[in-house]
């Protein structure tokens, strides 16, 4: 801040208290010129004013409120100054989470009398709860699965932040994968579900088609094998005509369709020989995969939620296809 | 209701009649609007599955109704009428007078066009886009050019304290409107703030809540300056309060809008600092409220008989109310709790519904008779039903709103022997339903009084010149 616009803030802040305190011992006095009581003795389509004095506990409580202002004021700062009591409520003027957390350590280590709220309360609740998910984290997700209470936690810890887009039963909806049945894009054991989690995936390879299939009839002909390719009756020309350009597809999906998780490829290309649709199973929506692509992402979580957490979410989801 | 209207002074009292009726207009549709979206929260498919009735664009257009269309005709009825007679001269500007009246109606209905086609700066109640934004401003130069003419022009030798505060409001409200809606066009209904981030949103909230301080407060402290004394009959309290509580309140109003961004990243100082001048705000507050309900001192009785009085007394008890609770909720550690719940939703109603909704009807009741030469409204008894059914509907909303608003800021906070959250969003939403429900309830009753205003008040337009006479009450 410049100190010009310190100054600026100085000067209003105070100038506003100032004016109302000076206002308020102006008309503690009886500057009218008749009785207190009396009719001021003007008169405005019939309306008079009386010169009442102001209520005694009514100016007294402004007044209080004037000083306490000042003596918060003093305490919590003002413009460039962070007050007698240094507190602020998180670290400002800090771009990125590492400087961010490098600067928390520096304050909380050495104790510098600067009070950063945020930070406070985050080393409080993580002295408090930390050990009961470091316990959990130095246990397997496989052991955690089988643990009611610790499924409990991650269920609570799923429902707040990921129920969002899977679902507060988990079974998604579309565009966002149901985790409670056995179909995974990226894969189902517990490693897999974890790194998912920590840091995150983002489907890429699946782009807008068209082009490429020789335009609207090559979508058509490509969408009639794809649903072949799960038992529906489909048109048997457009499906013969479809699977010989499905050679382009099969880099991911695998020549039969079945997915990349089947080739042990990690780019999340679903298997089309199931029943299940990420984006719908219909021939429109089909069609509209081929034809403009999806770029479905999962958001890395490990800097929000932390590796303890994250491991505990893991064990719940894992659970969910456990029979 | 004795009001003498033989003068010497030929009034404009076609800008007010105008105004005044349709204040009882937008009155209906503005709550009725409110209603909807309230319903629809409760039956969601009440949208009928068109994106012009859904809720994100029919919330700002009940909003937009409410303040701008039924609160501000209020305003330019009442202040074009109280300023001609305090100051016992016409009002300035000729056709100019006219000009704001049909300028002010095309904003109105420009906005409820433009509202549900989705057309919106997402600023809150700063909606509308560019172009309408600077027809407000020629209009609202045009109603400060009106005002404050025959402010110059008037006979009397001091200018009466209920024009300080429409003085006070609409130059405000100018300056508020201009610099809130500083914006780069990027087509003909889209534009974009020229602040950037933090700096929009304070300047937002420094709009919004003046929007609240000087429109929804000022203003209408101005309605009550002149209404109350001339309903009870009765000299005002204090000259002296007048003048201290009016300066304490417009110079610590501007500065309380960054109460609405505590815990964001707005600076510390600006928070504090928005918090400290709403608390120091609380007394020069209830400065008004004082000076308004003392002024019934040896007219008490009156209210035993005249709804009217009521209306305007009762409003001033709500205007205390939410002059208490507005300050209470700027403290940072009581904000904590109720921001983004109902309570804010029920504080600002017990405001919109209880303080200005309230004493606007009370000064229309005042108003339609002497407008359109009675001595009464057509009916005393409808007025008094309306009375009861405004404010039972006013208790269950912000009863309701208070309930649901505490228990939803108690939900999201609670958490486990783990640290985990007790509750997910979804759950105090499932448990807000029955008070959404309250609060439905509540909005029809006070939708159902404004249409018995309005019925009351054609049948006081459309009687005969001077058949209704007003009764002598002892």
């Amino acid at each position: 801040m410049s100190s010009f616009w310190n100054i600026w803030i100085w000067v209003l802040t105070l100038g506003c208290l100032a004016g109302c305190f000076i206002i308020l011992r102006y008309c503690l006095k009886n500057f009218a010129g008749v009785e207190e009581g009396e009719s001021m003795g003007h008169s405005f389509d019939g309306i008079e004013e009386l010169n009442n004095p102001l209520p005694k506990w009514w100016s007294n409580f402004f007044l209080a409120t004037i000083i306490w202002a000042l003596f918060y004021i003093a305490w919590f700062g003002l413009g460039a100054w962070t007050g007698i009591s240094g507190w602020r409520s998180s670290n400002q003027g800090i771009l990125n989470i590492a400087e961010s957390k490098a600067k928390t350590a520096e304050y909380l280590a050495k104790d510098s009398g600067v009070l950063v709220q945020y930070d406070r309360e985050i080393a409080r609740a993580n002295e408090k709860y930390g050990p009961i998910f470091d316990a959990y984290a130095a246990r397997s997700i496989e052991d955690l699965a089988t643990d009611a209470e610790a499924l409990k936690v991650g269920q609570r810890l799923f429902i707040q932040n990921c129920a969002q887009c899977h679902g507060s039963d988990a079974r998604g909806t579309t565009g966002f994968p149901n985790l409670a049945d056995k179909d995974w894009l990226y894969g189902g054991t517990p490693e897999q579900i974890k790194e998912t989690i920590m840091h995150g995936r983002q489907a890429v390879g699946m782009m807008a088609w068209e082009d490429a299939l020789g335009g609207e009839q090559g979508v058509k002909d490509v969408a009639a094998y794809v649903i072949s390719l799960s038992g529906r009756s489909v048109n048997a020309d457009l499906a013969k005509a479809g699977k010989a350009k499905f050679g382009i597809c099969a880099g991911c999906h695998g020549s039969d369709g079945q997915g990349s998780l089947a080739l042990g490829l990690p780019m999340g290309a679903p298997n089309l020989s199931d029943n299940v649709w990420l984006y719908g199973g219909s021939k429109r929506a089909i069609e509209e995969s081929i034809k403009y692509g999806r770029a479905g992402v999962m958001p890395p979580w490990s800097n929000i939620l932390g590796e303890e957490k994250v491991h505990v979410i893991s064990a719940y989801v894992y659970s969910l296809s456990q029979d | 209701m004795t009001q003498s209207n033989t003068s010497a002074v030929d009034y404009n009292f076609d800008v007010v009649r105008q105004f005044t009726v349709m204040t009882v207009i937008w009155g209906i549709v503005g709550t009725f609007v409110g209603v909807l979206i309230a319903a629809q929260l409760i039956w969601p498919a009440l949208n009928f599955d068109t994106p012009w009735l859904t809720y994100s664009r029919l919330r700002p257009l009940h909003t937009n109704a409410v303040i701008f269309a039924f609160g501000t005709s209020a305003l330019f009825a009442t202040s074009y009428y109280v300023v001609q007679r305090t100051c016992q001269t016409r009002l300035f500007g000729g056709k100019l007078a006219a000009f704001t009246f049909w300028g002010w109606q095309a904003v109105i209905v420009a906005a409820a066009i433009t509202l549900p086609l989705g057309y919106t700066t997402s600023k809150e109640y700063a909606e509308l886009e560019w172009p309408i934004d600077i027809f407000i401003a020629v209009v609202w130069i045009s109603y400060a050019i009106v005002f404050f003419g025959t402010l110059i022009k008037r006979k009397t030798s001091h200018i009466y304290v209920a024009n300080w505060f429409f003085g006070g409001f609409i130059i405000t409200v100018a300056v508020l409107h201009i610099g809130n809606s500083m914006a780069i066009p990027v087509s003909a209904m889209k534009s974009y703030s020229i602040y950037p981030g933090a700096i929009d949103a304070m300047m937002q909230w420094w709009y919004g809540h003046n929007a609240v301080g000087f429109l929804l407060t000022a203003g209408f402290l101005g309605i009550m300056y002149y209404f109350v004394p001339k309903q009870a009959e009765r000299p005002v309290y204090s000259y002296r309060l007048s003048i201290v509580h009016f300066w304490a309140l417009v110079s610590l109003y501007i500065w309380a809008g960054p109460h609405h961004l505590h815990f964001t990243a707005l600076p510390d100082w600006a928070q504090s600092v928005g918090m400290v001048m709403s608390i120091v705000l609380f007394l020069p507050s209830w400065g008004g409220m004082i000076n308004g309900i003392m002024t019934l001192s040896g007219a008490w009785h009156k209210l035993r008989y005249d709804p009217i009085l009521r209306f305007l007394i009762v409003s001033l008890s709500f205007y205390g109310m939410s002059t208490f609770e507005g300050p209470m909720m700027a403290i940072k550690s009581v904000n904590a709790l109720s921001h983004y719940t109902d309570w804010t939703i029920g504080h600002v109603h017990s405001g919109a519904l209880g303080w200005v909704a309230m004493v606007s009807i009370g000064a229309m009741y005042h108003l339609i008779p002497v407008l359109f030469n009675q001595g009464r409204m057509y009916s005393i008894r409808l007025i008094n039903i309306h009375f009861w059914m405004h404010t039972a509907g006013i208790i269950l909303y912000i009863v309701a709103m208070w309930i649901s608003g505490v228990m939803q800021g108690l939900m999201w906070r609670a958490v486990n022997t783990d640290g985990t959250l007790t509750y997910s969003f979804v759950e105090s939403l499932t448990a807000s339903y029955p008070f959404y429900f309250i609060r439905f309830l509540g909005g029809v009753l006070v939708v159902a009084g404004f249409l018995l205003m309005a019925y009351n008040m054609f049948k006081t337009i459309g009687a005969k010149d001077g058949s209704l006479q007003a009764v002598a009450e002892a």
